[in-house]
C-alpha cells in the first residue's frame, strides 16, 4: 500500500542508526528533539528570571508546587487547542475558528435546555457542536475548494455570530456540579485538568507519529499532489483533520466552561492566535509537513510560564505581548537559520 | 467500497440524530430581568400622566456583554411602559462606523428624541452633532461626547467615582480590621479602555488616602474565563491577601470560580458594577465577595424616562428647573449584605 512508500520518505528518528553517536544528534531526524531541548531551555531560563525576582515565593515548596499546577492548569485548555491546530497545520491548512468554535460549544452545552440533561448531555452537546463546525469548516475547504485561511475565517466571524445568538449576549452560569467540579478536582494530587491535557498530547502523539493518519496528514502537507498520486483521499482527510481540530475544540469549551463556572460567546478570545503562535515556535511549519506534538506543548508551556513570570512581578500585561512576540520571532528567526545551517552542512556532505 | 458506503449511512445517521437532539437545545429563556420605574401615581407625579406622542429613536451598540445587553433591554422594557412613546431601535452594528451609518437612517426617520449609547463618544460626536442641528433632541449615555452641542442631555455612570466607592470600602474594612500594611489586588477588565483607566485612578486615590497601596494588577477583559486566569495569576502572585477589587461583576463569575478553586478565604473582595448573581452573592454571604460598587444599567431606564420629558417639553417635577438638566451623573453607590435588599431589583 501507499503507506510504506510515505513510511520510507520520512523516517522516524528510530529508523536509521548512525554508526557515530554525534552525527545522528546532528541529522535532520534529531532536529525536533534539539528543538524540544532548545525551548526547555527557555523554560528553565525563564524560572530561573523567577528565582532570582521571586526567592521568597520559590523558597517554599508548596507554592512551588501549586504554581507549576496553576501554569499547567492555566495551558490546559489552550494546549489542547494547539493539538488539534498542530495537526491542521501539519496538514497544510489553518484553522482561524479555534476561538469562536470554543464559544459556541460552550455556550450551546451550557443553554438552560442543555443542562437540564445533566453533565452527560453538556458533554455530549460541546464535542458534537465541536466536531460538527469542524466538519463544515473541512466540507468548505475540501469540496467547496475555499481557501483554509478564508474558510475559517467565515467560520471565525459566523461562530461568535452564533454563539451570541444563542446566548442572547448574556453569561451563561453553568449550575451543573460534576462540569465545574473537573477544574477542582485532583486525582492522585495532579488536577484533572493537567490529566485530560496529558491524554490529548499523549493521544495526538500516537496519532501522528505510529499511525497511518499522522503519517497520511504529514505526506499530505508536504505535497499534496504527491500525496493524491501516492492513492491518499487527500480531500476527505483534509475533512477529518478540521473535524481533529474541531473536536478539541469541543472539550476545550468544557475544560474551559468549568474554570469560569460559566460560558459566553466572547469566551476563548484571540485563542486562534495563541495556538498558532505556540505551534509555530514549537517547530510546526507554516507551510505544513512538518511538527511534533511535543514541541506545540512546550510552546504552549512557554507563554503560560512567561504570564505567570510577569504576574508574580506584578508587570503590565503590555510588557508582557511584547516579549511574546519578542519570543514568536525569535522562535522561527532560530528555525531558519537552523535549517539553512544544516541543509548547507547536509549539501556539502553529499556533494 | 459498499463497506465504506455502509460507514457513510451510519455516520449520516448518527450526525442527523445528533443534530435533531441539538437543535433542541438552544432554547434558552432565562427570566427576562429589566429595571422599569415610571411612577405612575399621577397624583404625586403630574409627569407621569400620558402626555403628547413622543417618538423615541435608539441605538445601543450590539451587545456582547451582560451589561450592554441589560441597557438595551432595560430602554426597551421602560419604554414599553408608557402609553405615550414610541420606541425605534436600530441595530448599532460592530463598530462605530457602522453606527454612524444606523443613526443617519434614525435622523431621516425624524424621530422626536434620539437615546444614544457610541461605540466611543468621540468617534461619534459629529454624529450627535449632525442629530442636534437637525432640530433632534440627543440623549448621550454613558459614554461621553466631548462636544456639549452635540448633546441636549448627557447621562453617565461615574467610573473615577466607582474606583473611589470600592477604595474607600476597602480602606474602612482594612482600618477597621486593623490591619497595618494590607496586601490589595486588583483585577480590571479591558486596559486599554479609558473607562479602566479611570476607575483604577479613582481606586488608586482612595487607597492614597489611608496610607495604601495596590499590591498587584492582573487585567481580564471583561468575559468570565478571561477573570479566571486573571484571578489565578493574581493568587499565585499573592499566596496571602487582604483585599481585591474586581471591576466587573461578568467577569467575576470566573474571578470566584478561581478563588473557589485555589480553596483561598483570608481575604475579602469587593466587585463592580451591581449583577444580579453578585448582589444574590453579598446576600447570600457564602464567598469571599462581600461588596458591589455601583454602575448601574438602570441609567438607559432613567435616559428613556428623560427622554420623554424632553420630548414633551416637561421638566423634572421634583425640581424648580421647567426643563431637564443638561448634565446628569449617577453616583457610583456600594452595595453591602446590608442594604443588597434595596437593590436586588436594580441587579442586572
Amino acid at each position: 500500500m501507499t503507506d510504506t512508500v510515505v513510511a520510507q520518505q520520512t523516517p522516524s528518528p528510530e529508523a536509521p542508526k548512525p554508526e557515530r553517536r554525534q552525527s545522528w544528534w546532528k541529522s535532520d531526524s534529531a532536529e525536533p528533539v534539539r528543538r524540544n531541548l532548545g525551548l526547555v531551555g527557555v523554560l528553565v531560563v525563564l524560572v530561573i528570571i523567577g528565582i532570582v525576582t521571586r526567592p521568597e515565593l520559590y523558597g517554599d515548596a508548596t507554592w512551588v508546587r501549586n504554581n507549576i499546577f496553576t501554569i499547567l492548569q492555566q495551558a490546559s485548555a489552550i494546549g489542547v487547542v494547539t493539538v488539534g491546530m498542530t495537526f491542521v497545520i501539519i496538514g497544510g491548512g489553518i484553522d482561524l475558528s479555534v476561538g469562536a468554535i470554543i464559544a459556541v460549544a460552550g455556550v450551546w452545552s451550557t443553554t438552560l435546555a442543555t443542562q437540564s440533561y445533566g453533565a452527560g448531555g453538556m458533554i455530549f452537546t460541546a464535542i458534537v457542536v465541536g466536531v460538527a463546525v469542524g466538519l463544515i469548516n473541512g466540507v468548505l475547504i475540501s469540496y467547496g475548494r475555499l481557501v483554509p485561511f478564508i474558510a475559517t475565517l467565515a467560520m471565525m466571524v459566523a461562530a461568535r455570530g452564533l454563539a451570541a445568538q444563542i446566548s442572547g449576549k448574556q453569561t451563561q452560569v453553568s449550575t451543573n456540579s460534576t462540569i465545574n467540579g473537573i477544574a477542582t478536582t485532583k486525582i492522585l494530587g495532579i488536577p484533572l485538568l493537567v490529566i485530560i491535557l496529558g491524554l490529548v498530547v499523549a493521544a495526538g502523539w500516537v496519532l501522528l507519529n505510529r499511525t497511518t493518519f499522522g503519517r497520511r496528514t504529514v505526506a499530505i502537507g508536504g505535497n499534496p499532489e504527491a500525496a493524491r498520486l501516492a492513492g491518499i483521499n487527500v480531500k476527505l482527510h483534509t475533512v477529518f483533520l478540521y473535524a481533529l481540530s474541531g473536536l478539541c475544540c469541543g472539550i476545550a469549551a468544557l475544560m474551559l466552561t468549568s474554570q469560569a463556572t460559566s460560558a459566553q460567546a466572547a469566551m476563548a478570545n484571540l485563542y486562534e492566535l495563541d495556538a498558532i503562535a505556540a505551534a509555530i515556535i514549537g517547530g510546526t511549519l507554516l507551510s505544513g509537513g512538518r511538527g511534533t506534538i511535543i514541541g506545540a506543548l512546550f510552546g504552549v508551556l512557554v507563554f503560560s510560564t512567561i504570564t505567570n513570570l510577569f504576574a508574580i512581578n506584578n508587570l503590565s500585561t503590555e510588557v508582557q505581548n511584547m516579549v511574546k512576540g519578542g519570543i514568536i520571532v525569535a522562535a522561527v528567526l532560530v528555525q531558519q537559520f537552523r535549517y539553512k545551517s544544516l541543509s548547507n552542512l547536509l549539501g556539502r556532505k553529499t556533494s | 467500497m459498499t463497506n465504506l458506503n455502509r460507514r457513510r449511512v451510519l455516520f449520516g445517521g448518527a450526525a442527523v440524530g445528533a443534530g435533531a437532539l441539538l437543535s433542541a437545545c438552544t432554547s434558552n429563556t432565562p427570566a427576562e430581568n429589566t429595571q422599569v420605574n415610571t411612577n405612575q401615581d399621577t397624583e404625586a407625579n403630574p409627569n407621569a400622566a400620558p402626555g403628547q406622542k413622543v417618538i423615541i429613536g435608539f441605538s445601543a451598540p450590539a451587545a456582547d456583554h451582560g451589561w450592554i445587553a441589560a441597557i438595551t433591554n432595560n430602554a426597551k422594557a421602560q419604554a414599553q411602559a408608557y402609553s405615550d412613546v414610541e420606541f425605534r431601535s436600530v441595530e448599532a452594528g460592530a463598530d462605530a462606523a457602522a453606527q454612524r451609518a444606523a443613526l443617519s437612517t434614525l435622523i431621516a426617520q425624524k424621530p422626536n428624541v434620539i437615546v444614544l449609547l457610541p461605540h466611543d463618544g468621540k468617534e461619534l460626536n459629529a454624529a450627535g452633532l449632525q442629530a442636534m442641528q437637525a432640530g433632534i433632541p440627543v440623549v448621550n449615555l454613558d459614554r461621553a461626547f466631548p462636544d456639549p452641542k452635540a448633546y441636549r442631555l448627557q447621562i453617565k455612570g461615574d467610573n473615577f467615582g466607582m474606583g473611589v466607592a470600592a477604595g474607600t470600602y476597602i480602606g474602612e474594612q482594612l482600618k477597621a480590621k486593623g490591619v497595618a500594611k494590607p496586601i490589595i489586588g486588583e483585577i480590571p477588565g479591558i486596559d486599554s479602555l479609558e473607562l479602566t483607566q479611570e476607575r483604577s485612578a479613582g481606586f488608586k486615590q482612595a487607597l492614597a488616602t489611608f496610607g495604601f497601596t495596590v499590591a498587584n494588577r492582573r487585567p481580564a477583559e471583561f468575559t468570565a474565563d478571561s477573570g479566571q486566569r486573571a484571578a489565578s495569576d493574581l493568587l499565585q502572585a499573592l499566596p496571602k491577601m487582604d483585599a481585591v477589587w474586581n471591576h466587573d461583576d461578568d467577569q467575576g463569575i470566573g474571578v470566584l470560580a478561581a478563588v473557589n478553586q485555589a480553596n483561598r478565604k483570608e481575604f475579602f473582595m469587593v466587585g463592580g458594577a451591581g449583577s444580579k448573581a453578585a448582589i444574590d452573592a453579598i446576600t447570600a454571604d457564602n464567598s469571599v465577595l462581600k461588596a458591589t460598587v455601583t454602575y448601574s444599567p438602570s441609567m438607559a431606564s432613567s435616559a428613556i424616562s428623560l427622554a420623554r420629558l424632553i420630548g414633551q417639553g416637561k421638566g423634572m417635577s421634583d425640581l424648580v428647573e421647567l426643563q431637564v438638566p443638561k448634565e446628569i451623573t449617577l453616583a457610583s453607590e456600594t452595595i453591602t449584605k446590608e442594604n443588597a435588599a434595596k437593590y436586588a431589583k436594580l441587579g442586572f
